[in-house]
């Protein structure tokens, strides 16, 4: 059961819009979205300090957050 | 726009003159969790929320301004006619001074209405979840009402309304699924 970190949509563009339009636009949809009660004995980090700079001890749990425009 | 249909959404009928009970309503007329306060968060999200859920939340919000008015409409019966001496004993002398017999947006402590008790945050998931959580307070809200109210008519109009908050409330869940859903990925970057 794998989701994607982000969604994507495209706005209604009018002929008037006076900025430039952006045609795609995003938003984070993290995964305690779709988690629901953590399974037990989820996969770990393999090593403390992985889990300790991702701020969680579970992968699956993990929300990558790229600055806007950054993304890849 | 709108068009406007002169009648309520569904009829309110009070039987007695009560003045207290109307300072108890007026929490789901001004205050935080009140209509005002969803009719007004619902219009305004809508602009910066993903095509998809446009349509809900304008329709929600504009009946949110439909249940304003039965409220409006309840609070105005409750105390229509009652003098001065009726409105001090129900604790209303401070409203009385301050506004005569006319309505507020305040809550049942006199507080005034305030943006504050509303967010546009700009990401959906953390507007939608915030729509949420204000069904569902505003459901709470009218059950403490009905509890503290003996007036059965008046009661038939209240379970109304939050029956339409669990509606409200299953529509916004719904639309976190739409939020969810892995559709309209992007292909090309």
């Amino acid at each position: 059961m794998s989701h994607t970190n982000k969604k994507y949509w495209y706005p209604y563009v009018s002929p008037y819009d006076p900025c430039k339009p952006i045609t795609v636009k995003s938003y984070p949809t993290p995964p305690q979205l779709y988690m629901g009660f953590q399974p037990p004995n989820l996969a770990q980090f393999e090593t403390p300090k992985q889990a300790l700079f991702h701020g969680t001890l579970w992968p699956a749990l993990y929300s990558k957050y790229d600055k806007r425009g950054d993304e890849t | 726009m709108w068009y406007y249909e002169k009648k309520l959404q569904y009829p309110v009928k009070v039987r007695e003159c009560n003045p207290r009970l109307a300072k108890y309503l007026i929490e789901q007329y001004g205050g935080a969790d009140g209509e005002l306060s969803a009719a007004l968060r619902y219009l305004n999200q809508r602009y910066t929320i993903p095509g998809k859920v446009i349509g809900l939340l304008n329709d929600i919000g504009t009946e949110e301004f439909a249940h304003l008015e039965m409220i409006a409409t309840m609070v105005y019966k409750l105390t229509k006619d009652a003098s001065p001496e009726q409105l001090k004993e129900a604790g209303l002398a401070p409203h009385y001074v301050n506004h005569d017999g006319a309505l507020f947006y305040h809550n049942s402590a006199g507080n005034p209405w305030t943006a504050e008790y509303i967010q546009a945050k700009g990401d959906p998931i953390a507007d939608i979840y915030e729509d949420i959580a204000a069904e569902e307070k505003a459901r709470a809200t009218y059950q403490w009402i009905i509890n503290v109210s003996d007036d059965p008519e008046l009661n038939d109009s209240l379970r109304f309304l939050r029956e339409r908050e669990i509606v409200h409330s299953q529509r916004f869940r719904e639309a976190v699924e739409i939020l969810k859903e892995e559709r309209d990925k992007k292909t090309i970057f």
